[in-house]
């Protein structure tokens, strides 16, 4: 439980970072909450040669409003979403999600910008970030560039990220006001990580849902949106009936691994509950 | 007297002895991060000690190169078998009379066993040496199934025992045959059976699972060369069993071995036996001539030191048409992992499992234990529990609801129809314990009144209605544990380990101001002893507990004793301290009668002094007698005033008690909610109220912990795959229920202040509480029995195999 030898750089400005890492290569890692890299590192399953901590970089801490989107600095930190009050009132599942990310010491530390690169199915923040249909804003030695989140996760570890860029900030678009949302969260205890997550964020008209988009952690080795499950919601008062074909269609495309936290079908099984569940919450929500 | 005479309340009130729900003291230090645990200790010069581990559960050992470790900056020295060879230390004998390799000699038994000490001028570059170390391994097949180690193509673990067909405890079947232990009376119990018109057989298991105190194991040695002596502190449950160990392995003289327990970060049996660590950091010290500490990370406390449980009891109960007992009959497979290094008393194989017959009266009984070795971790330590107590209880305890269940019977009724009467005690068991004292009947009948049993069980019937008709997917169920443990090891005719009998002891001295200091061999994890063994002797001789002073864990300043676990501390070190005081006061009575001019029966103890019968005016405080101790005793007599007391208990105790879980479970998910806890203590007589309802607090949130989803699980060909708090069940305040505690006193009689000790009940009595709740829960859709761990997901399993999932 020791890591190997490492440098430790301490950048003051994006630019100095993706110099950095531009310079040191593939041996070198940027370091934001350190909640997932620390750990492997600890165990040395990951064995960087130099770590570039991004929290001196003060360009990348906050959350603003610019007109319809909120933008979150990539080294925000999860508590720092909590105590947003911007966050409570435009984008309330991301308060919500972010409450059921381990627990108060790991979100003192934890960013969510290294929650949303890290690549880890595990995650929270990915498949909300998908629901609510954010763009990711990279930067590195050829300039910058966004990337949907939609886009951004290729397989368990692996994203568009190139070597060299660093996730610098996330857009959100604010949901339309009177949308219904909901995260539901299976886990064995505080701190542990889904056993399988729904998110869903969804409006209504004249008891109908209008538009839904639901998204799922941890049943896959990316996060997943479940496009064929809103679209069997949409136009529906979400009877039992419906609710039943969405968890089928959300559940075809789970593909989760067995561990501690149960067999295949098990999780598969539940990850569709989640579904009705937070389609269920939603509903009830929504104005 | 005036209005300034305090009460006899108030001088009661101001000893703050026995009863009183005194603040614990250690909490001032443990609550300001001022404790001083084996990792604060840092001696000058101090070097550090790591293992490479195998990551083969079963494996030949082709070649170990250190070449490249020992070229690694800070890299001092790499220890091998090879190298404790030269000094005979390359196995070391276990607690159970077994052998265990101390470094791999030749095999790997267990993934994680320890191969190498690489050792170093700080923790950082001991790790980098490790990943140096290269170690070359032939894989060979692993013996993971306990039910297939006596199989006739079953790879010999052992081959060390190979051909040696009796061990430390009889004969051996197998070459991965361990032992057969069998108690009760054979013939008699078949011929119930055979008699019988209702009987029950279950295989039921007792998963294996882990103490992980929060402190994991360490330790500093450091050898004088000069003066040969060698000092320890280390996390020491039973810290002079370890010297007089460390004195006959090592051949060092038992004097010049001090060995220091400071304050311990819980213990709960993983701190009883020796380890690896301790032998490998003493030979690096004597090596090296510099202290050498060693400190457990979580992943090696979780895999290689001391598991517990593993049972594998085939239980079956015969009885009447009634719901009378009339037989018990049990075999256990014992999976013991790759060395018997059990911490049970030396001649008790499984420990007291005998206690199986649990709180029933069972004419006949009969129980055999076949203990086999695996490729697994050694252990099966008594996780806050008297030794193979919690197995029995559960063993029982299950086995009661099975029989309800088929009798179509309510389990509390079934038990209240076989319990031990009141006036049965002292009980003889059938499989031979006499059980000091107990009210069963009085406590069972507490519990149902204050939970509203009856309501309850009316409110699951008309639950169970509502999941027929579909209105609901959640199923409710009522879980009873009725146990009586063992605890308090032991009396010098049962117990003895390593042929020291398992007494304990107390040294008070009181000093002239009317303060003083007690000394005890018993060893503190976090039980408060500081607080309750003052609060004994400021009962039993007046003065005040927060003048007494209590020390424990240092073998050169304590007397000598057997340590804390067993819940035997209370029952065996509490009566010694109160067997000390009696020593004290008996000769303050004989100074108090010099200074009033009476003869000593003419003075009668008066809460904090001694007074003159008939002449209440004549009093003498012992705050003054302590003076009197060192300047005027009677002529003839010795000045001070301290007592030694050694005491081997004439009997066990046999603490008891009712729990009630209450719970519902949502069949889709499996999530649970523990909707009550409800747990009745009997202890005998209480020392602390608030130290005891915080240790029940404590154990049942380990029992929980247990009978939902703590375990250390291996995957078929033997990694074990619960090395972390991430996959291996800790739980949280969030997740911990919410418990109702209640008590009954039935003093033990043997015992000098009655009381039974109470830190494991919960433990003992918490896993059967929720295992029967789930049970119940699931017994209507037609189950008999689901093994633990009920987490989430196999509650859903069981939920889908019995129909009530598509």
């Amino acid at each position: 439980m020791i890591p190997g030898p490492f440098s430790y750089h301490r950048p003051a400005s994006v630019a100095d970072a993706v110099k950095l890492l531009v310079d040191l290569g593939e041996d070198a890692r940027p370091l934001a909450g350190g909640h997932s890299l620390v750990p492997m590192m600890k165990l040395r399953l990951a064995t960087p040669a130099h770590l570039i901590d991004l929290r001196g970089i003060a360009a990348l801490k906050g959350v603003s409003r610019n007109g319809n989107n909120l933008v979150i600095g990539a080294m925000t930190t999860q508590h720092e979403l909590l105590a947003s009050d911007e966050v409570a009132k435009s984008m309330p599942i991301l308060h919500e999600a972010a409450l059921l990310i381990a627990d108060p010491q790991v979100r003192y530390r934890g960013t969510i910008g290294g929650n949303v690169a890290n690549g880890d199915p595990g995650n929270d923040m990915p498949a909300l970030m998908m629901t609510l249909g954010a763009t990711y804003h990279l930067e590195g030695a050829g300039g910058a560039r966004d990337v949907a989140a939609a886009d951004f996760y290729q397989g368990a570890y692996f994203t568009a990220l190139e070597p060299g860029e660093i996730l610098t900030s996330i857009t959100v678009p604010v949901p339309a006001a009177g949308h219904g949302y909901a995260y539901e969260k299976l886990k064995r205890k505080v701190g542990d990580y889904a056993t399988a997550a729904a998110a869903v964020v969804l409006t209504m008209a004249g008891g109908k849902v209008a538009t839904c988009s639901i998204g799922l952690t941890n049943v896959h080795e990316t996060p997943l949106l479940a496009t064929d499950a809103a679209n069997a919601v949409i136009g529906t008062s979400l009877d039992a009936a419906t609710l039943k074909k969405a968890a089928a269609a959300a559940s075809a495309i789970m593909s989760p691994a067995a561990d501690a936290r149960g067999p295949v079908e098990y999780r598969k099984h539940v990850g569709g509950i989640m579904v009705t569940r937070a389609l269920q919450r939603a509903a009830a929500i929504a104005k | 007297m005036n209005d300034l005479t305090p009460t006899r309340e108030q001088r009661t009130a101001a000893l703050e002895g026995m009863g009183c729900k005194r603040k614990r003291v250690e909490d001032i230090r443990f609550t300001q991060g001022r404790g001083n645990y084996v990792d604060d200790v840092k001696l000058p010069g101090m070097l550090h000690g790591d293992f490479v581990r195998s990551p083969h559960p079963h494996a030949r050992v082709k070649r170990i190169d250190d070449s490249a470790a020992l070229k690694v900056p800070g890299v001092l020295a790499v220890i091998t078998a090879e190298t404790l060879k030269t000094v005979n230390l390359a196995w070391m004998p276990t607690l159970a009379g077994d052998v265990q390799m101390v470094l791999a000699d030749g095999k790997v038994l267990f993934q994680n066993q320890e191969v190498a000490f690489v050792v170093a001028t700080d923790r950082y570059a001991a790790d980098d040496g490790i990943n140096a170390v290269i170690v070359e391994y032939e894989p060979l097949p692993p013996l993971v199934d306990p039910f297939k180690a006596m199989n006739a193509d079953a790879p010999v673990l052992r081959e060390d025992l190979v051909g040696k067909m009796s061990g430390a405890h009889g004969p051996r079947k197998h070459d991965n045959h361990i032992f057969e232990w069998t108690v009760g009376d054979k013939d008699l119990t078949d011929a119930a059976f055979r008699k019988a018109e209702v009987t029950i057989k279950e295989m039921i298991s007792y998963h294996r699972t882990h103490p992980s105190p929060l402190e994991t194991c360490q330790c500093v040695c450091s050898f004088d060369k000069i003066k040969g002596e060698l000092t320890i502190y280390g996390t020491f449950q039973a810290p002079h069993v370890i010297r007089t160990v460390v004195s006959l392995i090592a051949k060092l003289p038992e004097h010049k071995i001090h060995v220091i327990a400071p304050d311990i970060g819980g213990g709960f049996g993983n701190k009883v036996g020796a380890y690896p660590g301790y032998i490998c950091a003493a030979v690096a010290s004597i090596v090296t001539g510099k202290p050498v500490k060693w400190v457990e990370d979580r992943i090696e406390n979780l895999t290689a030191t001391s598991f517990a449980r593993d049972y594998h009891m085939t239980t079956e109960v015969a009885a009447t048409k009634e719901g009378k007992v009339t037989g018990l009959r049990v075999h256990v497979l014992a999976d013991h992992g790759a060395f018997d290094a059990c911490a049970d008393p030396s001649k008790w194989p499984a420990g007291f499992f005998n206690i199986v017959t649990g709180s029933y009266d069972f004419p006949t009984a009969h129980l055999a234990v076949d203990g086999v070795y695996t490729n697994k971790a050694p252990g099966g330590v008594a996780y806050r529990c008297s030794f193979r107590v919690t197995e029995a209880a559960y063993c029982i305890e299950r086995a009661m609801d099975i029989l309800a269940q088929k009798l179509n019977m309510d389990p509390a009724e079934l038990r209240l129809k076989n319990f031990i009467k009141a006036e049965q005690f002292p009980y003889h068991s059938a499989l031979g314990w006499e059980y000091d004292s107990g009210d069963y009947h009085t406590a069972m009948r507490k519990m149902m009144e204050t939970t509203g049993y009856a309501a309850l069980r009316k409110e699951q019937a008309e639950r169970r209605a509502a999941f027929a008709r579909g209105e609901t997917r959640d199923i409710m169920g009522l879980g009873i544990s009725f146990f009586t443990e063992i605890v308090g090891a032991g009396p010098s005719k049962n117990c003895d380990i390593l042929g020291i009998a398992m007494f304990d002891s107390c040294e008070i001295r009181m000093h002239p101001t009317g303060a003083g200091i007690a000394r005890v061999g018993s060893k503190s994890q976090g039980q408060g002893h500081e607080t309750t063994w003052a609060q004994i002797i400021a009962t039993e001789i007046g003065i005040p507990a927060d003048n007494i002073m209590v020390e424990e864990g240092n073998t050169d300043t304590a007397p000598y004793g057997l340590g804390t676990y067993g819940s035997r501390s209370t029952p065996v070190a509490g009566a010694a301290i109160a067997m000390a005081a009696r020593k004290i006061k008996a000769k303050a009575q004989m100074i108090a009668a010099y200074k009033l001019e009476v003869h000593e029966d003419d003075l009668e103890f008066d809460i904090d002094g001694f007074r003159v019968r008939g002449l209440p005016e004549k009093f003498m405080s012992m705050k003054d007698i302590c003076w009197a101790a060192y300047n005027s005793v009677p002529p003839g007599m010795e000045p001070g005033l301290e007592a030694v007391s050694y005491y081997d208990p004439p009997n066990m105790t046999y603490p008891f008690g009712a729990y009630l879980c209450v719970m519902d479970i949502d069949v889709d998910t499996g999530v649970y909610k523990v909707r009550r806890f409800y747990a009745l203590d009997d202890c005998g007589t209480r020392i602390n109220p608030m130290i005891i309802e915080g240790q029940v607090h404590g154990g049942l949130t380990e029992a929980f912990a247990i009978a939902m989803g703590q375990e250390i699980r291996y995957d078929e060909v033997g990694n074990v795959v619960t090395g972390s708090f991430m996959d291996f069940f800790m739980p949280t305040a969030v997740e911990t229920p919410h418990w109702e505690t209640d008590f009954t006193v039935t003093p033990s009689p043997h015992h000098p202040i009655g009381a039974k000790g109470v830190g494991e009940s919960p433990n003992v009595g918490g896993v059967p509480a929720f295992s029967n709740a789930v049970n119940d829960a699931f017994s209507f859709l037609g189950s008999t029995h689901i093994q633990m761990p009920h987490d989430f997901w196999r509650n859903w399993k069981a939920a889908k195999d019995l129909g009530a999932v598509a």
